[in-house]
């Protein structure tokens, strides 16, 4: 395979440029921006309960933890990472160049356990991300929060922003209340298939359960690597309850999942299926072949030491270079200076990787012609 | 090829199976409402003696929850990793091209008409009277 | 029509010498283990039963896609469960199959996820006498597991003292669904008591703890269910790991069993990565996570991984480590490997007995 220069060094810019970086976090700075955004009981509530005061920052990023922040990346005064649109600007859109940007806002309004107040708080993030992020900024897509714990309200809330194209995806985190091929949930994926919405799930749960099958674990480390394994039940929840089955146009993202886990998930999977398929007779493909139809993954991290070789090893176990999206996962620490990617990758495949795959992930994006101003 | 006259059809009735062995291989025949179906009885997966599995119908579904069952006793169920195959073709369903089971042409034929002809009885005293299961290997 | 023949060499060509290291041994009874159980606990058992967290007393809460998740042909003819005849398992498995040795892995009532904690302990004390009675003395060729009630460490560390002199015994099983993660300082003691015996640690597929068997809620189907140890037993290695047991215990060697290989090189490159970035949380991991994991655990084979081609189960094995492999059938489970046909992979005659024998007779130094 011949290398792409993709190694550290300032040139690298050029090399992401026109790329579509399919995750960035823009942080809800505190309560008091959405306020604007609740209607009056809710806005009274939050004064009354003193919702206001309340720092909903999600356990799975603990805001000072190396992880959810780069050192470069922090911001003064101690703002929370990635609350600074000319921050991200300055660090990411201006510098790699990307082409597109997809906001996942991780705030606490998804896991809320009011569905209620769940709702209005993901209405009112969506909002100020409207308003505060994708108004300000042309190459700025989002992904849109819902309450996933209710189906009804939820759908709402994507009906909400139909019209938006700049609305790419609907974000679920990989541990929520119910695996999330249930079929409760399946109002969600007919709205976001007929709507040409991609399904995100983002590493990082509720914590409505441990978050490993053998209970809690001490250290937050040990949470942050069980998430691949949420990811990987989740695939299988969603295979087996025949949610591909039901909305065969349907697209699933896996951000932040770490990525390398996948072969073994297939081997795994797909022997398995040989044997109970008479279980789930509407699982009709091997799981392999509806992850290569259906799934793709976001390629931060990548949980291999030679990533590069490591995607394109994984590429030829799953069969498709089509499965993996450009991602600097901003502001999170991942990577070091500009080396998104340490390791040899093909140029054909960087480019598929870079842009290629996304475009033909979230449809929304090719209709982003018609946007051709930013209202402020 | 030759013909080898395995069985009685009243050795075998509807539903059941018998296992026996021609020229030293095992071969399971089955009686499926009427129609015989004959397979070796050894699983193209890890080896294991297929004939010995459970006889399933065939499930199918249209969507997610909406079970089709057909075929009722036409699907033969490896005892160990549950491998589906079909008996009238040897495909085993999860992988029907690069997955099958050896499959045998069979006939029934009645006593009559063998002793005329040429075969190979291997454990049978052939009477005029009786049909016989034939298999062609 | 064409022929079809198994995809892999026939093996017959040399002798087959197998350590199987996963053999599940049944009661025909439940009275089988009434001659090694406090009477207290008989009357227990009858009027109570198992006492377990989850939703049926007697029964799984995912049914298996086969009765009693064994092989159609493992049932005795006199009656029982398979599993429960010696006779038929010499005939069927111990005998054609190669087996030299084998390790007895007893599921029944499931004595480490008791709720009644006295009950469990019970339990094990009997359990451990039964495999002995009932199978070691009948069958030279079996070993027997020293089965403990983790929830209470005094009368696990007890057992193990106990059992820790007795060449009958070659290990130390635990079932991974425990009330905790398995590295957190509640269940060090059992882990300092494996060292003092000189024996392993095996952590078989299992038990029951009430969490969900996903961080993001239930199953609803075996498909998932069955998919799901595949993460459990990363979290268990995570656990291990990072709580620092396989630091504090230099010594203490551990088996992963049942519980699929095709994660462990994902998992070690996760764990290295995020180490590195989070390490100031945990001092006390002094190196990257996958040196502890190729220098103190073992993987057992079943149920072997089948990828699309050879190159890639080699590669697998690679990653892992040849030495760290340890064959096994799950007999007379449905999901059963055959020594002769489990590796779909075209395996030298050294690599073939590495796996099959020599790892499995050093690490429990069966000499």
């Amino acid at each position: 395979m011949e290398g792409n220069g993709l190694v550290a060094g300032l040139d690298q810019a050029r090399t992401y440029a026109g790329a579509i970086d399919c995750d960035l976090h823009p942080a809800v700075p505190g309560m008091g921006v959405l306020l604007p955004y609740l209607n009056d009981y809710w806005r009274e509530m939050a004064s009354v309960r003193a919702l206001d005061r309340l720092n909903l920052s999600l356990t799975s990023y603990p805001q000072n933890s190396p992880l959810s922040c780069r050192p470069d990346w922090l911001l003064p005064d101690g703002a929370k990472a990635g609350s600074s649109l000319e921050a991200m600007k300055d660090h990411v859109l201006d510098r790699f160049r990307p082409r597109y940007g997809i906001l996942n806002c991780l705030y606490g309004a998804q896991v809320l356990h009011s569905e209620d107040m769940a709702a209005a708080f993901c209405r009112a993030t969506n909002d100020w991300i409207r308003d505060h992020w994708l108004n300000h900024d042309l190459r700025l897509r989002a992904s849109i929060v819902i309450p996933s714990h209710s189906a009804e309200l939820a759908v709402a809330e994507i009906d909400r922003r139909a019209e938006d194209v700049r609305f790419v995806q609907v974000l679920m985190l990989a541990s929520g209340e119910t695996t999330l091929g249930r079929r409760h949930l399946w109002p969600v994926y007919e709205r976001a298939e007929r709507l040409g919405l991609a399904i995100g799930i983002h590493a990082g749960s509720a914590y409505r359960y441990a978050p490993t099958a053998v209970g809690w674990p001490s250290y937050y480390v040990e949470d942050y690597v069980a998430q691949s394994a949420a990811f990987e039940s989740q695939l299988q929840s969603l295979i087996s309850e025949g949610v591909f089955a039901k909305f065969p146009r349907l697209k699933v993202v896996a951000i932040e999942s770490g990525l390398t886990w996948l072969s073994g998930f297939i081997w795994r999977a797909d022997k398995t299926w040989k044997g109970v398929r008479a279980e789930v007779p509407w699982v009709t493909r091997t799981p392999s072949e509806i992850i290569r139809n259906h799934v793709r993954f976001t390629v931060q991290p990548v949980d291999a030491a030679d990533e590069g070789e490591a995607i394109m090893r994984l590429a030829d176990h799953i069969k498709s270079d089509e499965l993996f999206l450009f991602s600097t996962d901003y502001p999170h620490w991942q990577f070091d200076g500009d080396a998104v990617l340490s390791g040899g990758l093909s140029d054909a495949f960087f480019r598929k990787i870079a842009s290629e795959n996304a475009l033909a992930t979230y449809s929304r994006l090719a209709r982003a012609g018609r946007i051709v101003e930013a209202v402020p | 090829m030759a013909r080898h006259v395995v069985a009685t059809v009243d050795q075998i009735p509807p539903g059941q199976r018998l296992l026996v062995q021609v020229n030293g291989r095992e071969i399971g025949i089955f009686n499926v409402e009427g129609e015989y179906f004959a397979v070796a009885n050894r699983c193209p997966h890890e080896g294991a003696s297929l004939c010995k599995g459970r006889i399933v119908g065939l499930v199918e579904a249209t969507g997610p929850g909406d079970y089709q069952y057909s075929r009722r006793g036409e699907l033969l169920r490896c005892p160990w990793h549950g491998w589906e195959f079909d008996l009238r073709t040897g495909r085993s369903w999860c992988e029907p091209d690069r997955t099958r089971v050896r499959s045998y042409e069979l006939k029934v034929e009645s006593g009559g008409a063998l002793i005329e002809g040429e075969l190979r009885a291997e454990t049978f005293q052939v009477t005029i009277d009786k049909q016989y299961v034939v298999l062609e290997i | 029509m064409s022929t079809i023949e198994l995809e892999r060499p026939r093996a017959s060509s040399y002798k087959l010498r197998v350590i199987d290291c996963d053999i599940h041994p049944a009661m025909t009874s439940w009275t089988e283990v009434h001659p090694y159980l406090e009477a207290r606990w008989i009357e227990h058992l009858s009027v109570y039963g198992s006492h377990l967290r989850h939703a049926f007393s007697e029964a799984l809460s995912h049914p298996r896609m086969s009765p009693d998740a064994a092989r159609i042909d493992a049932y005795p003819e006199e009656g029982g469960p398979p599993g429960s005849s010696l006779e038929l398992m010499r005939k069927q498995h111990l005998d054609p199959n190669g087996i030299e040795v084998g390790m007895l892995i007893p599921l029944r009532w499931n004595p480490g996820s008791q709720r009644n904690l006295d009950l469990g302990a019970a339990l094990t004390r009997a359990m451990n006498t039964w495999q002995v009675e009932r199978w070691v003395k009948q069958e030279p060729r079996l070993r027997a597991s020293v089965l403990v009630a983790q929830e209470d460490t005094v009368a696990s560390v007890a057992e193990i003292d106990a059992r820790g002199g007795d060449p009958n015994f070659t290990q130390i099983l635990i079932l991974p669904k425990t009330d905790e993660p398995l590295g957190r300082r509640r269940y060090w003691p059992i882990y300092e008591a494996a060292v003092r015996n000189n024996l392993p640690i095996t952590i078989h597929v299992g038990g029951t703890n009430g969490h969900p068997s996903t961080g993001g809620g239930w199953t609803s189907y075996y498909m998932e269910e069955h998919h799901s140890v595949a993460q459990t037993m990363q979290a268990v290695v995570a656990s291990l790991v990072f709580e620092g047991v396989l630091e504090r215990f230099p010594q203490l060697r551990v088996v992963i069993m049942e519980g699929g290989l095709g994660w462990v090189p994902s998992l070690n490159a996760r764990m290295d990565k995020h180490w590195a970035r989070l390490r100031s949380e945990v001092p006390h991991v002094r190196k990257p996570p996958s040196e502890y994991v190729r220098e103190q655990v073992w993987f057992s084979t079943q149920p072997m991984e089948e990828p699309a081609t050879s190159a890639e189960l080699i590669d697998l094995f690679d990653r892992i480590g040849w030495d760290r492999l340890l064959f096994s059938t799950d007999y007379p489970h449905w999901d059963f490997d055959d020594p002769r046909y489990a590796f779909r992979a075209n395996l030298t005659q050294a690599q073939r007995e590495q796996l099959l024998y020599e790892n499995a007779r050093k690490f429990y130094r069966l000499d």
